[in-house]
């Protein structure tokens, strides 16, 4: 084995985070580390790449112990952290951010040129198209997670450790890295992937270990075992119910776009969409589902094409306007464009309907924490108070509190961009249900996502993207990942 | 202390003094030291005595706590009081207005400026440091040349009342302004839904559009509103003074960031509360005070109030970091 971790426990302030976990990776192999929100994986990683220090047990690579105090102790044996947010710098070209830190130089100056070369030569080496004099900044997401993987195996590295490594990627995007995975794999690196993504997993992955509460709960081979068999896993019980649809849908027309332009992304997109509705939005990365939203919302203005809102031509300039008209929008960044990362729970839940408590100086303190206490009930969002800072919160925990602000505020039309991105299994089950209850009570929802088997189980019809243009709508009853993709591609 | 309301258990939001215990033990503890040092501080006359050296301060702090707060700086505070108080001064004497009328000119003026600052802001992406800076000169220009670089002196008695006036007890009419500017300033940042906007804009600016605030809006009435203050603590400074001076307010806006810092309210915003302001500003003006009573020559106060906060900082740094 190439690393094998044993008996390996965490407490953090008398909070036991992980208690006797093993885990191991053979070199050559793909090991997913598996498990809900808070069941120990970022700690158990954070441990083997010396960020965090282990209270017991023991770690070996390659059948000899050692010791991991510090991050270059760990980086020194091998081992490499690919983080869910990159840490790269994004004003420095590709060579100085993959040279970062051990820079080639020439007679004591930096040596550009060469270093430039060296680069280049490591990513032609993985086919990739990515030219090592740009600027990091300029790249796709996807680009530059590449760029820290190229980084990480440049220094010679044993075991990377890739912490949703898809979570911003689109399909074409996950193929490019899986290749490069393979040839890692190829090259002997050991791979600890750490994903919600079950249908990831079943294509990449070897094996996979579950954790469930910071305890180690069972390592399986991908081939044998079935999805339903990881859930159960993941969660300790039998979750019989992943995804929740209802028919809901009438036939009264809530909003209507045709030809919508935004001079940049969105070149002619025309949908509409009708109460007790779930359309879903699908397409490549870049095909301008979100620029949609964001025109819809009021963020960006319209070049090009009208709205009609119940009938009735309108024009939304901002998002205070779009909130009048009882729009809501959930955006895909939740971290960076909807929370208050140090401010409590209330704060986030109750920002959009400040008026109906604070009025002229009065400020009813009560009907504000009624309406956030009955959201942190409906919704099941596990804090200690409603002062919580919502920064210690889980990835699944901070969708809800975003998720309730929006339903605390609006009436008529939901936007939901990637709701479930970085959300435990248990969680996202949560979510479907709910997206299903407001469709039910007659919300309109528009629900873009990447993830194809959450926009088929759950949408009433999908309008597919491509490069800005609407290319089709596919109804439930005749949808397939396939019809999906070809629209999806079609305008290439 | 703890409210059940629907169901849920509430602890209300911590309690001022708990909050500020660290920076209200500092100043007790520096009382203390000071009263062992010098008979003359414990007395009502010092007490008096450090309300009015206070007040000053304390109007700039109550707006630049919401400028800090908003993730922004104000560094032409100090020279906004030099404006209105010599535009005032010289409005009364040079140009016989009477006192309430060149009052209002004067304050006008000063928030001008102040809605100045806020528009270049806002319709810029330049940093408010490097915009206030060089408002900070601009100003400060203005006052030279409106006063030709001299002292306009002011014999106006409603003037000298509003800026050296006792109420009964002896009791400075200070404690009256810096009461009022401090109950605007609460009521605004913790009852309004504008004070709200002012968290939210200074905590995550484009979640604070995603919600629908108007954040050019707020960032503009908050250097607004701090051009407000400045002008109105402008004027009260030269009735103090009983005149306009050019390089008054020199140094009053770090006394002023300083104060804010002291408070616990974070540099990069959206953190911080009016009490803990307050408080600073009473840990500065003990400070000054005490360090004058005691007889420390006036160059080294600038080292020791430097390292205080410093010391502050470094320790709201340190129980972060836990």
């Amino acid at each position: 084995m190439l690393l094998r971790m044993n008996d390996i426990s965490k407490s953090f302030s008398g909070n036991k985070v992980l208690s006797n976990v093993h885990f191991e990776v053979a070199g050559g192999e793909v090991c997913a580390l598996l498990g809900e929100n808070g069941a120990g994986k970022s700690t158990l990683m954070k441990i083997l790449s010396g960020i965090y220090t282990k209270d017991s047990g023991t770690i070996y690579i390659d059948e000899k112990p050692v010791q991991i105090p510090s991050v270059a102790a760990a980086r020194a044996l091998g081992i490499s952290l690919i983080h869910q947010e990159l840490m790269l710098m994004p004003y420095m070209t590709v060579a100085e951010n993959i040279f970062m830190g051990r820079e080639l130089t020439r007679f004591g100056l930096a040596d550009r040129k060469t270093e430039e070369q060296k680069a280049q030569s490591l990513i032609n080496d993985f086919n990739l198209d990515i030219p090592a004099d740009a600027v990091l900044g300029e790249l796709s997401i996807a680009q530059q997670q590449m760029v820290e993987i190229v980084r990480a195996t440049s220094f010679g590295v044993k075991i990377i450790v890739m912490d949703e490594p898809t979570s911003s990627l689109c399909e074409q995007d996950v193929n490019v890295l899986f290749t490069l995975i393979r040839k890692l794999k190829k090259q002997g690196v050991g791979i600890i992937y750490i994903s919600h993504r079950l249908s990831e997993l079943e294509e990449i992955t070897d094996r996979i270990t579950i954790l469930r509460d910071g305890e180690y709960i069972d390592t399986v081979i991908t081939k044998e075992t079935t999805r339903q068999e990881l859930i159960t896993k993941m969660v300790g019980r039998e979750l019989t119910q992943y995804y929740t649809k209802s028919n809901s849908r009438t036939d009264e027309t809530v909003l209507e776009v045709r030809h919508l332009s935004d001079g940049f992304r969105v070149k002619d997109v025309s949908f509409s969409v009708r109460r007790g509705e779930i359309v879903g939005f699908a397409g490549l990365i870049g095909a301008g589902r979100s620029e949609t939203m964001n025109c819809l919302f009021g963020l960006t203005k319209l070049q090009k094409g009208e709205l009609l809102y119940h009938g009735k031509a309108v024009s939304i300039d901002n998002p205070r306007e779009a909130i009048r008209k009882g729009i809501g929008f959930v955006p895909e960044d939740r971290k960076n464009e909807g929370l208050f990362l140090d401010q409590g729970v209330r704060f986030n839940a109750s920002i959009t309907i400040l008026e109906r408590f604070i009025r002229c100086f009065r400020y009813q303190r009560s009907v504000e924490l009624d309406a956030v206490d009955k959201m942190i009930r409906d919704l099941q969002i596990k804090v200690t108070g409603c002062e919580q800072t919502v920064r210690t919160l889980s990835g699944g925990n901070q969708q809800k509190v975003l998720i309730s602000r929006w339903l605390l505020s609006c009436k008529d039309i939901l936007i939901l961009d990637e709701p479930t991105r970085g959300v435990d299994v248990k969680t996202k089950a949560e979510i479907y249900a709910l997206i299903d209850n407001l469709a039910k009570k007659g919300l309109a929802i528009l629900l873009v996502s990447s993830e194809l088997p959450e926009i088929i189980n759950m949408c009433d019809s999908i309008v597919v993207l491509s490069n800005g243009y609407t290319t089709g709508t596919l109804e439930r009853d005749a949808v397939s990942q396939e019809k999906i993709m070809t629209l999806a591609t079609a305008r290439f | 202390m703890e409210k059940k309301i629907s169901g849920f258990i509430h602890k209300p939001r911590i309690p001022m003094i708990r909050e500020n215990i660290g920076i209200l033990i500092g100043l007790a503890l520096m009382c203390i030291f000071l009263s062992f040092f010098s008979d003359a501080f414990l007395t009502t006359r010092n007490l008096f005595n450090i309300m009015r050296q206070i007040s000053v301060n304390v109007f700039l702090s109550c707006c630049m706590t919401m400028v800090i707060l908003i993730g922004g700086i104000d560094l032409s505070v100090g020279s906004i009081i030099a404006v209105s108080g010599c535009l005032c001064a010289g409005l009364i004497t040079n140009n016989g207005l009477s006192t309430v009328a060149a009052i209002i000119v004067a304050v006008f003026c000063g928030t001008l400026v102040g809605a100045f600052n806020g528009a270049v802001i806002c319709l810029t992406k330049i940093p408010p440091f490097i915009v206030t800076l060089a408002m900070m000169n601009v100003g400060r220009g203005f006052a030279r040349i409106y006063t030709k670089a001299t002292t306009i002196l002011v014999n106006d008695p409603l003037f000298s009342a509003i800026g050296t006036a006792n109420m009964p007890g002896g009791i400075p009419v200070h404690l009256i302004y810096m009461a009022v500017i401090i109950v605007i300033s609460w009521v605004l940042l913790n009852k309004t839904r504008f004070g709200r906007h002012i968290y939210a804009v200074g905590n995550n600016e484009m979640a604070a559009k995603f919600a629908g605030i108007n954040v050019r809006n707020v960032k503009f009435m908050v250097y607004l509103i701090t051009g407000l203050f400045a002008a109105c603590a402008g004027i009260l400074s030269a009735a103090r003074t009983f005149s306009g001076q050019f390089s008054v307010g020199e140094g009053t806006e770090m006394d002023a960031i300083s104060a804010v810092v002291l408070g616990g309210t974070s540099m990069t915003g959206g953190i911080g509360r009016l009490s803990g302001t307050i408080i600073g500003c009473l840990v500065i003006g003990v400070l000054n005070n005490g360090l004058n009573l005691i007889g420390i020559d006036s160059s080294w106060q600038y080292v020791v109030k430097g390292f205080v906060v410093l010391l502050a900082v470094l320790i709201d740094y340190l129980k972060k970091r836990n």
